[in-house]
């Protein structure tokens, strides 16, 4: 059975992207336009990834991240966020509120899937 | 794919920059509302970040200045004035008409962009404009060149924070991904696993030790870390350079890897050394030291140990050369080895003595190992055949003025030696006939509508106990009516004959017989097809043509994979014994008096729903005495078709050394060889195909008369 991942981003088109690469590859995408809109839905449903962007509407990424990992469900599953740049202290407070990994925008759709496989297993 | 999320992107560009617009106008009127800030700071950074996903590398610079102004405001370091409303309403612009520009609109004005960029500037504090595109690290893990330097090893600790399982991080991923890189063994350490009450089972206790040996080089380790490393220690160390080795293999004693490691002082090591008992055990007597991390060490040193008695086993020879009659000696007592094995467990069974026949199972056993083991050394990869065919199809196409080229496939597939060595000529007459009958002149095919060069195929795969090698030309393919009138003026079939396709192109086979209009120096003698049938049977091989008539030809040869020794089924009709190749055997069915009567002398049995046409062997050999009340019919394919043979009793599978007949027996159809029993007794192997193909001729001019 594939794996659920969620993609959390604002962007229309990066979300459009991670989808149907992931997809490709056989994973389940569950699309959220925002951290609220992914909060609403994590609690939905099972998913075992979440890639979310940073900068979003109603609840950025490092809410979403810790909300996320207040959820039973989703306490121990890998989290990775898209951050611009190096915005190193970014990363530091992602990864303070429990994020496993991140991704540097721009990326290529391999790199999305070296990382999903990295910490999917 | 990449056009269709540029389209995506565009659109949504476009929506953003018209919701900046009317955010940017709001601003003015309202320079502090923090939403409206972050709203247009929002929007910048997607048009960023998600610009230069998709390409759009001068929108994605050229708005990262924009954004970093914004940044400045949002933090509150800068305000919010009517002048930067104005620079950022033309920045807007501007980012429209590149993307305008993207979509084949009028060429932007690059001056403008840079004026913008200098006023925006102006607006911000100097020191904080700095450029934060820096190291760009993550997700690229497989950007990292592949070193094809040598295998290093690498002394790898990783010691996770015991948190490491709230960031959704599974350790096991890490240390698998370690194990894509090369060799490598893992120890996971236990020693800080506090007492089963005190433990949070949230929390990483566990750290782990690997040995790698891998030739990508440090950095692809040290990506594997890429997301824990700032929050666990890892320590990577090399500990073997996999450069040549000294005069000996050995590797450091276990006292100076717990020292190098940090497990053990330099000073314990030397307390410990003072007495003479194994290091390992004293270290751990004396409680310096925990098992586990003892443990760790010594596959550390055996690891090590491996992987330099591995190099210097390649740098010393890893073959021996062996004249070749002594290989077919050996496979030859194997052989007789076989039929004493067979004897004695016939004996032992007869004795009833348990002890004997533990023995002889045994033996057993030990023999068909032994066997396989001889049959395998005497295997060999089908290629150095296929190259020389390569020469020959091209000296063979300059010769007769045609373009082939020659193709070849699973050179690597392994024979019997003896099996490639009697191949050799029925394959040249094979491709020599492809390339002189089937493949046409340059002009003929180019009027055909072929390539001027045409294409001869040659392919070995294992199939089952069988290698099949099919030759496939993409010629003129055989002329069915051709064939039919040549076999007719030869006197080969009755005029009136009714034959399948396959009967005649079968037929290719009869001997004296050549449809070639003209005779060339390479064939077309006649005298090429019968010997190839003659060879491929002598090795129990079976030959098969497809062909389209202006398409091309296929051959398909299939040969057994050794000629010493098969799996049989032994089989009993009266009081002689016979064998059957347990390759060709389907199934074993019951044929009944009762069935017999039914079927009114026709020879046809009904199987689950199914004729099948049987040959009743006591018959056809004209043996004596009655037949019993039930008998077996053994169902055999032959050629894709099912046929059974009628014996008294099966009695079972039977490892088979097969002997031939000799010169007086050549001529004997249907028997392929003899084997001797375990009761001494000699039984005679069936040759299924031509005892069927025999009995169809035999119908077919019955059938005409």
């Amino acid at each position: 059975m594939g794996k659920t991942i969620m993609t959390a981003d604002d962007s229309a088109s990066v979300r459009q992207m991670v989808s149907f690469t992931l997809k490709q590859s056989g994973y389940e995408v569950i699309e959220a336009v925002d951290g609220k809109d992914a909060l609403q839905k994590l609690g939905g449903q099972k998913v075992d990834m979440l890639i979310t962007d940073l900068n979003m509407p109603n609840l950025d990424g490092i809410g979403l991240i810790k909300g996320a990992r207040a959820l039973p469900a989703c306490k121990f599953i890998p989290i990775v966020m898209l951050t611009t740049e190096s915005q190193d202290s970014k990363k530091q407070e992602g990864k303070a509120a429990g994020a496993t990994g991140w991704i540097v925008k721009p990326f290529k759709p391999e790199q999305l899937l070296s990382v999903v496989k990295k910490v999917l297993g | 794919m990449m056009d269709q999320h540029r389209e995506a992107f565009k659109e949504e560009a476009y929506e953003l920059l018209a919701e900046l617009e009317t955010s940017l106008l709001e601003l003015e009127e309202r320079p502090d509302d923090e939403e409206l800030i972050g709203r247009v700071f929002r929007a910048m950074h997607t048009i960023k970040g998600s610009g230069a996903m998709f390409g759009f590398d001068d929108i994605a610079a050229f708005t990262h200045q924009v954004e970093t102004v914004f940044d400045l405001v949002r933090n509150g370091k800068i305000a919010v004035t009517k002048k930067l409303v104005n620079v950022t309403l033309a920045a807007r612009d501007q980012i429209k008409a590149m993307l305008d520009a993207s979509t084949g609109g009028e060429s932007v004005d690059a001056g403008a962009a840079e004026e913008i960029i200098a006023e925006l500037k102006s607006l911000s504090p100097a020191a904080e404009t700095a450029s934060t595109a820096g190291a760009q690290k993550a997700g690229k893990s497989q950007d990292t060149s592949q070193q094809t330097s040598l295998p290093v090893t690498y002394r790898i600790r990783f010691e996770p924070d015991r948190g490491l399982f709230a960031r959704g991080t599974n350790p096991i991923t890490l240390v698998n991904e370690l194990g894509e890189l090369g060799a490598c063994k893992v120890v996971a350490q236990m020693c800080n696993l506090p007492r089963l009450d005190e433990i949070d089972p949230e929390s990483c206790y566990i750290f782990w030790d690997v040995i790698l040996t891998t030739a990508q080089g440090i950095d692809a380790i040290k990506d594997v870390f890429i997301f824990v490393e700032d929050d666990c220690e890892l320590k990577i160390e090399v500990i073997d350079t996999g450069g040549h080795l000294g005069h000996d293999g050995d590797y450091k004693k276990l006292g100076e890897i717990l020292v190098e490691r940090g497990d053990l002082t330099h000073e314990a090591m030397e307390k410990i050394l003072s007495q003479q008992k194994r290091f390992g055990e004293i270290a751990v007597e004396t409680g310096l030291v925990e098992a586990d991390r003892i443990a760790s060490a010594l596959v550390e040193q055996q690891h090590v140990k491996e992987v330099r008695q591995e190099r210097q086993s390649q740098e010393t020879a890893s073959s021996i050369r062996v004249p070749a009659e002594k290989l077919d000696i050996l496979v030859n007592l194997v052989g007789e080895l076989v039929t004493v094995q067979a004897r004695l467990s016939q004996t032992s069974a007869g004795r009833r003595d348990a002890e004997l026949m533990s023995i002889a199972e045994e033996v057993e056993r030990l023999t068909a190992e032994l066997r396989d083991n001889a049959l395998n050394i005497r295997m060999l990869p089908i290629g150095s055949t296929f190259s020389k065919f390569k020469r020959l199809v091209r000296d063979l196409s300059n010769e007769l003025g045609k373009k082939v080229e020659m193709e070849t496939a699973g050179a690597e597939t392994e024979l019997d030696k003896t099996v490639i060595e009697k191949l050799n000529d029925p394959l040249v007459h094979l491709i020599r006939n492809s390339i002189d009958h089937g493949i046409e002149l340059p002009d003929v095919r180019e009027a055909a509508g072929k390539p001027g060069q045409g294409t001869v195929h040659l392919a070995a795969v294992h199939s089952g106990d069988s290698v099949l090698i099919t030759i496939r030309d993409d010629g003129a393919g055989l002329d069915k009516e051709a064939i039919r009138t040549k076999a007719i003026e030869k006197g080969l079939i009755p005029a009136a004959a009714d034959l399948s396709e396959k009967e005649i192109f079968n037929l290719i086979f009869a001997p004296g017989f050549s449809t070639a209009k003209k005779v060339s120096s390479v064939s077309g003698r006649g005298v090429g097809m019968d010997v190839v049938k003659r060879a491929i049977d002598a090795l129990r091989g079976s030959i098969d043509i497809t062909s389209k008539h202006g398409d091309g030809t296929t051959i398909t040869v299939k040969i057994p994979l050794t000629l010493a020794i098969i799996e049989s089924l032994l089989v009993r009709i009266g009081a002689d014994r016979f064998l059957l190749p347990l390759s060709l055997v389907d199934e074993c069915v019951e044929l009944t008096r009762a069935d017999v009567e039914k079927a009114h002398g026709r020879n046809l049995a009904t199987v689950r729903d199914h004729m099948v046409p049987y040959i009743p062997l006591r018959e056809r050999f004209d043996i004596k005495g009655e037949t019993p009340d039930i008998e077996q019919i053994v169902i055999t394919k032959v050629d894709g078709m099912r046929v059974g043979v009628v014996v008294d009793h099966v009695i079972g599978e039977h490892q088979t050394v097969i002997k031939s007949l000799g010169r007086a027996y050549k001529n004997v159809d249907a028997i392929s060889g003899a084997t001797i029993l375990g009761d001494g007794a000699v039984a005679l192997i069936l040759d299924i195909p031509q005892l069927v193909h025999d009995v169809e001729m035999e119908r077919a001019w019955d059938g005409r008369r």
